[in-house]
């Protein structure tokens, strides 16, 4: 069924976001544990059926529904649990060789928009929130040296803001001779209902060819969305609450003689 | 210090651990005077709550006194005397300025473990896992308390700890069941669990106007102390079937408000309630939903269920239909202590409530282990235990 969809109405939006995902199938279950629940459950449905008693009609049904699981490999519970083992779903970024790597995400802060962008604005302030980033030194008005944690000692950059424009948007990008050629915004609005202001972070990695597997995940780890979900997470802490929730260096028992 | 530690399922000792330091600004340090061991703490025993940690200190129901503060804190003082919300809330995010603290954006420092789970994250809790920011609890003889200038409240000299100590979870939870039951005068409300927070919301019940409260339970003692709370109390083992009873106890219309006080470990000897602990014991179900099913059926039309029990994750043979049908209201969730506190702390001293009457048991903090065997056994007319650090 094709349904016409106004270009850029949410909906279709919507549509397009889900055929990027490619998750239009049932399938959450991965090969192997398909397998595994095919065999399985029909192992346990003709072992409780010959067993002829309560105990094997039960043991029947557990094998039946198994079986199910194998053959149609949907699982209503990873479904309502938003699990799936068939393969990861990333929603929020994409990576292609052609475009590098991009990350959108977005969070609601309880302050205004002009608090939110003056903390960000002055981009000293950015490791308080990013973890990755060991510093941020402005060098003059417009140009900083970004310095990045590495498993093996850091990597630094040199960044120009590109665009800004005061209580509404700032947007950056690497200098020439970036080991990533990197770009960001970040955009606050006023959020509806006086509920603070909407900020979404945008991030764009273009990689040299070949350095893409390696420098990224020096910067990011595996997970950049996640990364910057936190990033997102521990700015609007440290906006509204003054400070970001932790539980390192409390006490509990782990020394066992 | 000394401190109460989760082994594993079913196994909690207590252990000689480093004592707590200020690691924010808004931070405290509070000496444990008097502490509880809430029915939710046996879910953890059970092992019920999944991302527990060997070594994880339990408690949140905890009062004492202030020793340590962090530099933002300007609303306590050293030597105050303070009961502290099991919920750990930063009073600034949306959540916490509509009053509902215990969905706090800012407090749980594993809310992406959370939203993996929930799809979203709520408050950061006192040991209680680290689904929920795995912070040390109170079961100990010091706890570090986070925004500390929002969370604990300050308790008169004259008010003794254990008038006061469930302020800081089941008194609130208890009223806010209640309260979430929308009694309207002349309101009959039935009761599933007369542990402590059952027992309490009875109290709390005709403290908001309901003319007849029944509770039910299956322990003799907890039924006498509801019976002496002036509930009417059934004993679901001596009945044929709770629901029918129920009716014939409202002339047919069922209860106008169903309280849930059970949980996700709910008993009963229906053959649903059999389902249940046979699916949860083989790990293909998460809850047994017995209690909350039978308030579902029992239900009057158009009436609330209120859900303080704990829930945990999916729900087998849920009867939606028939609630549906009945064009049921559900009001539920943790408690959003903060919202409750000063108001109860005012009744108690008006002497309109006093929740002393649940406790049982007073023990050392060394003695906490037994403490929870029995609690969990139900031995000795358990009920409450108050652990003395």
């Amino acid at each position: 069924m094709t349904t016409t969809l106004t270009p850029g109405s949410p909906a279709a939006r919507y549509r397009e976001i889900e055929e990027t995902r490619g998750e239009a199938s049932d399938v959450n279950v991965g090969e192997g544990e398909r397998l595994a629940c095919g065999i399985g459950g029909a192992a346990l449905a003709l072992y409780g059926i010959r067993r002829d008693d309560w105990g094997g009609a039960a043991l029947a049904l557990l094998g039946g529904a198994l079986l199910y699981r194998g053959v149609t490999g949907h699982s209503e519970m990873y479904e309502a649990l938003n699990v799936s083992t068939a393969g990861k779903s990333r929603a929020g970024w994409s990576r292609d060789v052609h475009r590098g790597l991009k990350v959108q995400k977005t969070v609601t802060v309880n302050r205004s928009p002009e608090e939110c962008y003056r903390f960000w604005r002055d981009f000293e302030n950015l490791p308080r929130f990013m973890r990755h980033l060991e510093s941020v030194q402005v060098l003059d008005g417009n140009r900083s040296r970004w310095t990045a944690r590495a498993p093996l000692g850091t990597v630094s950059w040199d960044a120009a803001i590109i665009n800004d424009v005061p209580d509404e948007l700032i947007a950056w990008r690497s200098l020439e001779g970036a080991d990533v050629d990197n770009a960001g915004s970040v955009r606050f609005r006023p959020a509806p209902g006086n509920r603070g202001t909407t900020v979404t972070v945008e991030l764009n990695y273009e990689p040299p060819a070949g350095r893409l597997g390696v420098t990224i995940a020096k910067l990011f780890g595996e997970e950049p969305e996640q990364q910057v979900r936190e990033d997102l997470r521990r700015f609007k802490q440290v906006m509204e609450a003054g400070e970001v929730a932790t539980v390192q260096g409390q006490p509990s028992y782990h020394g066992r003689d | 210090m000394k401190a109460l530690c989760w082994e594993g399922a079913g196994r909690v000792r207590v252990e000689s651990v480093p004592d707590p330091k200020i690691l924010n600004p808004r931070d405290a340090i509070v000496r444990i005077t008097s502490t509880a061991i809430c029915g939710s703490d046996l879910h953890l025993y059970d092992g019920f709550i999944p991302t527990m940690a060997e070594g994880d200190i339990l408690g949140h129901e905890f009062m004492g006194e202030v020793v340590e503060l962090g530099h933002e804190v300007t609303s306590l003082g050293v030597g105050d005397r303070v009961v502290v919300p099991f919920s750990i809330s930063c009073g600034n995010c949306f959540f916490c300025e509509k009053d509902l603290w215990a969905l706090c954006d800012n407090s749980n420092p594993n809310a992406g473990m959370a939203e993996m789970m929930n799809g979203f994250s709520a408050s950061g809790l006192f040991g209680y896992s680290h689904l929920y920011g795995g912070y040390a609890g109170g079961q100990a003889e010091a706890v570090r308390v986070p925004f500390a200038d929002v969370g604990p409240l300050k308790v008169p000299d004259d008010m003794p700890d254990e008038k006061v100590l469930f302020l800081s979870d089941i008194l609130p939870t208890a009223y806010m069941a209640a309260e979430n039951g929308n009694i309207q005068p002349g309101d009959t409300v039935a009761i599933w669990g007369a542990g402590p927070v059952g027992l309490l919301a009875i109290r709390c019940a005709s403290l908001l106007g309901a003319e007849r409260v029944i509770a039910i339970d299956r322990y003799p003692n907890r039924l006498r102390l509801a019976r002496e709370a002036k509930a009417e109390a059934v004993d679901y083992r001596a009945v044929a079937e709770v629901t029918e009873t129920l009716k014939e106890m409202t002339g047919g219309l069922g209860p106008d408000v169903c309280i849930d006080c059970v949980g996700l470990e709910s008993y009963g000897h229906s053959l649903d309630a059999f389902y249940d602990y046979a699916k949860t014991s083989l790990f293909l179900a998460t809850d047994r939903t017995h209690a909350l099913r039978q308030a579902i059926v029992a239900c009057r039309k158009g009436g609330t269920v209120s859900i303080p029990g704990v829930y945990g994750g999916l729900l087998d043979k849920f009867p939606l239909g028939m609630a549906f049908a009945k064009g049921l209201t559900f009001k539920m969730g943790q408690t959003h202590v903060q919202r409750y506190m000063k108001p109860l702390l005012e009744r108690i001293r008006k002497g309109e409530i006093d929740p002393t009457f649940v406790i049982t048991h007073r023990m050392r903090l060394d003695d906490a282990a037994d403490g929870y065997a029995q609690f969990k056994l139900h031995q000795d007319e358990c009920i409450k235990i108050v652990l003395k650090p």
